[in-house]
C-alpha cells in the first residue's frame, strides 16, 4: 500500500500513526476547552464536547463564543468545527454535518431544523448506516417518513444506542437522556527530598522516608484521599533508579503505617555510592473522609484493624497467601470453592444446598487408597490409606457426581462419594473414581479426597 | 454425679469443711459454655479432621457464649483467621467453606505460611488486630521456633487484646507451652443418626484436658450438633477410682482421672 502510494507520489511525507498519543492530546485538549465550560468530554476519535450552558453571557453571547473558541483553535493550529446546540447529539450532528458554526436555540424547531442533515449525522455504526441506505434513507427527515413502529419492529434487537437510529433520534431531539462521562483532571501526590549529601546508610534513608511519609499524608489529607498504592523511587549517584512499590488493602495516610510497610522492602536496596533522591508517588489514591487524629492513639492500644493486619501479612508473605475462600457455581467438590483476596467483596451466588453433608477440610489433592476388601455393595470394607488400615464400620452413599461435560473431555470417569466412618470414629470422604463397566479405562480407583469434622 | 456422691456416704467422718472445698473442686471443674483461656492448645493426630474441628467447635461455643450478653452484636461480622503452615496442609488439608459449619462459613480468611516463623508472625499479628473473633493455628509437629518464647509472646498477646487463640498440634509431642489449657483430643465413635443408622452421626472426639491454669484436669466426649457444645464426662484409660480421696480437693488428688462416672 505505502510501496504504491509512493509510487505515484514520490514526495509523499509519512508518519505511523499513535492511537494512544492521539487520546492523550484528546484528553490534554478536553481540559483546555474547559476555559469555554464547566466540564468537557470526549468524543473519541476527534471530538470534544463542552457544556456551556449559561456561560455564553460571559463571552457575549453564543456567536462570539464560538467565534472566541475558533480563534483559541487557529492559533494552535487546530482545523475546527464548531456548533452549539441543546443536545450532545444536536451538536454533534450540525458540527459534523451543518453550516460552519452552527448555532441551534432551544426555541427553534429542531426536527426542522436538523432535517435536511444526512443520516450518516446519528452517529451510527457503519453496518446501520449501509442497512438505512439500502433502505433508502438517506436524509434525517426520511426516517420520519417510515414511521417509528416499523423503524421499531426492524431494529428490535439493537440495545446500544450506536446501532438503533430510533434511540439516537431520540437522544439528538432530546427526549431520552444521554449520559457523558466528563473529563476531570486529576493530580497525582508526588512528594520528594532531593538531599545535599548522598546518602549510603539505611537509618539515614528511614529517616527520610519518615519525612517523605509525614508530607504524604499532608499533601492527601488536604485532598481528603487515602493511597491504595504507593511507589518509592530511590535515585542513586550513578545513576540507577530502585524503585518500590506498595499496595495497601483499604486506603490510609497513616505515615507510620506507610513506613512500617516500607521499612520490610528496603532491606535489598543497594546504595552504592549513594542515594541522591527520594521521592514518594501515590499513583492510586481513594477518597479518605478526615478524621479526628486522637482515635488513632486509642487504635493502638485497642489493636490494629482488619486492612493494616492484612498489609502486614501480605507484605511478609506475599499476596498470595492470605485469602477467603468464596463459593463457586460447580459440583465437583474441589471446584466448588475458590480463593480470592481477603477484602474483595464477595461475588453473588446461590445458597449452597444443604442435601448433602461435606468435610470439613479437603485435601489439595485427593489420595489414593488401596482397598483391601470391598463388600457386595460396592463400598470398601477395609482399606488401606497411608500405611494404616482402617475398617469401615458406619457408611452413607453414594453420591454420584458426574463430570461437567461441558467443559472436561468424554473420557473423564464419573465419581461415587461415600462418608465413612471407621473403628476409630474417624470420618473421611472417600469416593470411587468410574464404574467397571464405563468403557473409560481399567478397575475404577478409589481415592480419599476429605476429612470430616 | 452418683459415683461422688457413693463415695461421700462412705466416707461418714467427711466434715462439713471437706465438702465445701470438693464443691469448689467442682465448680471450677470445665464445662461447655465457660469463657475459653485466651491461649489453648489443641494436640491431635495427623490423619484425621479431630484437631482442626474440635478446636473450631470450642473457639465456636465461646464465641455463642459472648452472642448472648446483653451487649451483644446482632450478627457477629468478625472474621475468623485460620493459619497454617505447609506441613499441615500437606497431612490434613484446607478448610472446605461448604464443610465449614454455618455461623462462620463467610468469614473465614485462610493464611498458608511456608515457614513455621511466618505462621507464627502471622498468629501474633492476628492476635493483635481487633476486627477478628478469633484465631485458628496448624502447626505440624514440635518445629524449633515454637519455642517456650513464642508460645508466651503468644500468650501475652491474647491476653492483651482479648482474641482467643486455638493452636491446633498435629503429631506434636507434649513439649514445653505457655498455652493456658492443653487439650489432647482423638475421634469418638459417633451416635447413629436417627433416619439412618448406618450413616456417620453427628461428630464426636475424646477430649482429654491435660494442663490448665484454673480447671482441674479430666477426660470428656465433646459432642457438637450445630447449635451446642455437649460435654459428657468419662473415666479416664487408667480407669479406677482413687481409694481414699484426699481430704482437701478431690479432683486435684484424683489427677488427671475423674471422680464421677
Amino acid at each position: 500500500m505505502l510501496a504504491d502510494a509512493r509510487t505515484l507520489c514520490p514526495q509523499i511525507a509519512v508518519s505511523p500513526s499513535d492511537p494512544a498519543g492521539d487520546l492523550d492530546f484528546l484528553e490534554q485538549l478536553a481540559l483546555w476547552a474547559q476555559r469555554w465550560g464547566p466540564w468537557s468530554a470526549l468524543d473519541t476519535p476527534d471530538g470534544i464536547l463542552v457544556d456551556v450552558t449559561a456561560v455564553a453571557h460571559l463571552f457575549g453571547g453564543e456567536t462570539k463564543l464560538l467565534a472566541d473558541m475558533q480563534t483559541g483553535f487557529t492559533e494552535r493550529d487546530l482545523a475546527v468545527r464548531l456548533a452549539i446546540a441543546p443536545t450532545a447529539g444536536a451538536a454533534w450532528a450540525l458540527s459534523h454535518f451543518g453550516p460552519e458554526r452552527a448555532i441551534l436555540n432551544p426555541d427553534d424547531d429542531a426536527e426542522a431544523r436538523l432535517s435536511e442533515l444526512p443520516i450518516a449525522a446519528l452517529r451510527l455504526d457503519d453496518d446501520v448506516l449501509t442497512t438505512l441506505r439500502r433502505l433508502g434513507l438517506k436524509r434525517l427527515a426520511e426516517l420520519a417518513t417510515v414511521g417509528r413502529d416499523a423503524l421499531h419492529r426492524r431494529f428490535r434487537n439493537r440495545k446500544s444506542p450506536a446501532a438503533n437510529p430510533l434511540v439516537r433520534m431520540d437522544q439528538l431531539l432530546g427526549r431520552v437522556p444521554e449520559p457523558l462521562l466528563p473529563v476531570v483532571p486529576q493530580q497525582v501526590p508526588l512528594v520528594q527530598r532531593r538531599l545535599v549529601e548522598p546518602i549510603r546508610h539505611r537509618d539515614l534513608l528511614d529517616r527520610v522516608l519518615a519525612d517523605l511519609a509525614e508530607d504524604m499524608a499532608r499533601e492527601l489529607e488536604g485532598q481528603a484521599h487515602g493511597a491504595r498504592r504507593l511507589e518509592l523511587g530511590l535515585w542513586r549517584v550513578d545513576g540507577e533508579v530502585a524503585v518500590r512499590a506498595l499496595e495497601l488493602s483499604a486506603a490510609t495516610r497513616d505515615p507510620a503505617h506507610i513506613c512500617r510497610l516500607f521499612a520490610a522492602k528496603l532491606d535489598d536496596v543497594d546504595a552504592g555510592f549513594g542515594i541522591e533522591m527520594v521521592r514518594l508517588r501515590a499513583s492510586w489514591a481513594e477518597p479518605l473522609a478526615l478524621a479526628q487524629g486522637d482515635i488513632e492513639a486509642r487504635a493502638e492500644v485497642h489493636g490494629t484493624s482488619l486492612s493494616a493486619f492484612i498489609d502486614r501479612l501480605s507484605v511478609r508473605l506475599g499476596n498470595k497467601a492470605i485469602s477467603r475462600p468464596v463459593p463457586f457455581p460447580s459440583h465437583i467438590p474441589e471446584r466448588a470453592q475458590r480463593w480470592q483476596p481477603p477484602l474483595d467483596p464477595e461475588t453473588a451466588s446461590q445458597e449452597e444446598l444443604r442435601f448433602h453433608a461435606r468435610p470439613l477440610k479437603l485435601l489439595d489433592r485427593a489420595e489414593r487408597i488401596a482397598v483391601l476388601y470391598a463388600t457386595p455393595d460396592g463400598y470398601p470394607q477395609r482399606f488401606r490409606w497411608r500405611g494404616q488400615v482402617h475398617e469401615v464400620v458406619r457408611v452413607e452413599g453414594p453420591e454420584r457426581i458426574a463430570p461437567e461435560w461441558w467443559r472436561e473431555k468424554s473420557t473423564v470417569r464419573l465419581r461415587d462419594y461415600y462418608r465413612i466412618e471407621d473403628g476409630e470414629g474417624r470420618r473421611y470422604w472417600i469416593y470411587r473414581h468410574g464404574l467397571v463397566s464405563d468403557g473409560r479405562g481399567g478397575l475404577p480407583d478409589w481415592f480419599l479426597q476429605g476429612l470430616c469434622a | 454425679m452418683s459415683d461422688s456422691f457413693c463415695v461421700l456416704a462412705g466416707q461418714s467422718m467427711l466434715s462439713a469443711r471437706d465438702l465445701v472445698a470438693s464443691s469448689a473442686a467442682r465448680a471450677a471443674q470445665w464445662r461447655p459454655g465457660l469463657k475459653a483461656a485466651s491461649n489453648s492448645e489443641v494436640f491431635a493426630a495427623g490423619n484425621d479432621a479431630s484437631g482442626g474441628s474440635a478446636a473450631l467447635a470450642l473457639a465456636l461455643d465461646e464465641l455463642r457464649q459472648l452472642d448472648q450478653g446483653p451487649l451483644a452484636e446482632a450478627e457477629d461480622r468478625r472474621a475468623v483467621l485460620w493459619v497454617q503452615d505447609r506441613a499441615s496442609v500437606r497431612l490434613t488439608g484446607r478448610p472446605y467453606r461448604p464443610g465449614l459449619p454455618q455461623a462462620i462459613r463467610h468469614r473465614v480468611i485462610h493464611v498458608m505460611a511456608e515457614k513455621v516463623e511466618d505462621a507464627l508472625f502471622a498468629l501474633e499479628e492476628g492476635l493483635r488486630c481487633r476486627d477478628l473473633a478469633c484465631v485458628i493455628g496448624e502447626l505440624a509437629g514440635n518445629p524449633r521456633a515454637l519455642d517456650f518464647t513464642a508460645s508466651r509472646r503468644l500468650s501475652l498477646a491474647a491476653e492483651k487484646h482479648g482474641v482467643p487463640l486455638w493452636l491446633v498440634r498435629i503429631d506434636a509431642a507434649r513439649d514445653l507451652s505457655s498455652a493456658r489449657m492443653r487439650w489432647q483430643v482423638k475421634p469418638a465413635v459417633s451416635h447413629a443418626p436417627q433416619w439412618n443408622a448406618q450413616a456417620p452421626g453427628q461428630p464426636r472426639w475424646h477430649a482429654e484436658l491435660f494442663r490448665a491454669r484454673s480447671h482441674p484436669p479430666g477426660n470428656w466426649i465433646l459432642s457438637d450438633d450445630g447449635q451446642t457444645l455437649t460435654a459428657d464426662r468419662t473415666v479416664s484409660a487408667s480407669g479406677k477410682r482413687a481409694t481414699a480421696p484426699h481430704p482437701v480437693g478431690m479432683a486435684f488428688a484424683a489427677g488427671g482421672r475423674s471422680l464421677a462416672g
